[in-house]
């Protein structure tokens, strides 16, 4: 019986909690969970009924060609029903490009998936996660991409099998030439796969405000530094620590606001964190509605007090 | 070179989106349409590039229903040359595959080289279209692009892979783009702009004019509903320094997140 194909991310052959979370939801889903990884020859702990590794210097880093050509081969394959991914820059490419050339329909970042009446139906996030809808891809196989923190994780166990699958390169896969790599400025989790956030405001009134108060209360937590979009215009921080709906959209278990107002836009953004923290002088802005647990008063004197308390911890 | 910029209309991001009364969308009365954020900065590299005499034409190409001339007008009063506006009622609803489809058989009947598109509409936050329609043009797709130089048929670009890390990569046009914020700061439109833009053709079209049939949709939305009210939360109140130990205690034993 034709089953599921997951999309496993790994970290130089660590399978990383995002594809442990979508082998776990496909078990659920019920039929053989097939799984590919692309870039490494490991299968280590991940419990799929059968992995399939593509490896070899043309695959070694993210590389829009020769990555769908792995993925239509093992969809080839693999004759899944559907197809597992969790949602990232890398599977924003792959992921619609294998639609097109396949002429199937995707369903982009769901949060649930769950099958009802024998059809996987997922549940998505629109309007930056002011709306959601049901949602359900009638092509076979059906593309979904998953994301991030959605789902509990498998334990990591043996795979049933794991094979090598031959994947012939055409020269229009390797249009694009990456002449170079730039690595992060900080090592820090992405904001949309990061479990712990501090993100500024307006309030922190410059860039640094920002460096004096908020890197120091995330790097203390271990946590991804963040942003409103009113401190990256101001120039506080740069584009890429945006949270909302014209940034990131972030899903973490605590999410601490610091001298954030809460626009909406913002609030569309972060608003199914776990828990939130808000910390603001205005004890009538909005991100108190949503917040936890908040606490009127000024980041200048919170924001140290936290990160010596959350250093201690 | 003529560059194509695609363009779509969404609501405007402060929108506070009610669900309509069947359930199956959102309510469209009253809503405030501006074109969608990414898409600016796709526009601005277009100018940009005309600017430097690296273009010699910006076709503005678009699918959408009513008000989509205005944003369209809005692009041309900024500097695009011209518009295509595909207003067809069969695409209401239709997946993005379908208006991927549109777009490229547009695209290739314009005949543009570069095509930039924003990274993704806030409206459906698919961050589908763009790759699709690369694949369906056979082009190479360089997505979420924070800088892109244009040497005669030859581009390099900065994209974003996600995981903190970017990418420089090179090719040959054509090629498609989609861009992020950090890519530029769209202008705005000048009043001799909005004068001018007044002149400008916009071309309509349906997807017929294109030869693209357009199928039921392969993806389907139901059951629209808000999301879950957040329960109310507490405020923690007392000195700053027992207010800090309490919240610090409250994280690690009541909400389990330390």
């Amino acid at each position: 019986m034709p089953g599921i194909l997951v999309l496993a991310d790994h970290d130089a052959g660590a399978f990383k909690s995002t594809a442990l979370e979508l082998v776990g939801k496909a078990r659920e889903l019920g039929g053989p969970v097939a799984a590919l990884a692309i870039g490494t020859s490991s299968a280590e702990g991940l419990p799929a009924d059968l992995v399939l590794t593509v490896d070899g210097p043309d695959f070694a880093t993210f590389d829009s060609g020769p990555w769908l050509r792995a993925l239509q081969a093992a969809v080839a394959k693999v004759q899944p029903e559907v197809v597992l991914a969790t949602s990232s820059q890398a599977t924003k490419d792959i992921m619609p490009r294998l639609a097109a050339r396949l002429g199937i329909g995707l369903a982009s970042e769901v949060v649930e998936l769950a099958l009802k009446d024998g059809q996987v139906v997922g549940r998505r996030p629109v309007y930056a996660g002011k709306a959601l809808f049901d949602v359900t891809v009638s092509s076979s196989p059906a593309l979904f991409t998953v994301r991030p923190n959605s789902f509990p994780q498998a334990a990591a166990g043996a795979a049933g099998g794991v094979e090598a699958l031959d994947v012939v390169l055409e020269a229009a896969d390797k249009a694009v030439s990456v002449v170079e790599t730039l690595a992060p400025s900080s090592d820090v989790v992405d904001l949309t796969e990061a479990n712990l956030i501090v993100s500024g405001g307006r309030a922190v009134k410059s860039v640094e405000g920002f460096d004096a108060l908020i890197r120091p209360l995330a790097a203390a937590l271990g946590a991804t530094p963040g942003a409103s979009r009113a401190a990256v215009d101001a120039g506080f921080c740069p584009h890429t620590e945006q949270v909302g709906q014209t940034g990131k959209v972030v899903n973490p278990s605590l999410y601490i606001a610091c001298g954030i107002s809460g626009a909406i836009q913002h609030l569309a953004g972060m608003r199914t964190s776990k828990v939130i923290v808000a910390i603001n002088k205005d004890a009538d802005a909005p991100i108190f509605q949503f917040a936890t647990y908040g606490i009127v008063g000024d980041i200048n004197t919170y924001c140290p007090m936290l990160t010596e308390q959350f250093k201690a911890l | 070179m003529k560059i194509g910029v695609l363009l779509k209309q969404v609501p405007a991001t402060d929108t506070r989106i009610k669900i309509n009364a069947g359930a199956d969308g959102i309510e469209s009365g009253g809503v405030k349409w501006e074109i969608n954020p990414y898409d600016e900065h796709a526009l601005e590299e277009a100018l940009k590039l005309k600017d430097a005499k690296k273009a010699k034409e910006v076709v503005i190409i678009s699918v959408g229903g009513k008000g989509n001339d205005q944003r369209i007008r809005d692009g041309l009063a900024r500097g695009a040359d011209r518009g295509v506006w595909v207003n067809d009622p069969a695409l209401e609803g239709a997946d993005s595959l379908t208006v991927a489809r549109v777009l490229a058989a547009a695209a290739k009947a314009e005949g543009v080289e570069l095509l930039l598109a924003g990274k993704q509409a806030v409206d459906g936050d698919n961050s589908q279209v763009p790759a699709m329609v690369a694949e369906l043009l056979g082009w190479p797709g360089l997505l979420v692009i924070s800088a892109l130089e244009i040497d005669g048929g030859a581009f390099k670009a900065t994209r974003d892979v996600g995981g903190g890390l970017r990418q420089v990569a090179q090719g040959q046009l054509p090629a498609l783009m989609s861009a992020d914020k950090a890519l530029n700061t769209p202008r705005y439109a000048s009043l001799p702009g909005i004068m001018k833009a007044r002149r400008k053709p916009i071309a309509k079209k349906t997807a017929g004019d294109y030869g693209v049939q357009v199928a039921a949709s392969m993806v389907s939305d139901s059951s629209w509903g808000l999301p879950p009210e957040r329960p109310a939360g507490r405020v923690l109140q007392g000195e700053p320094a027992d207010v800090v130990a309490e919240l610090v205690n409250l994280l690690r034993t009541e909400a389990k997140v330390l």
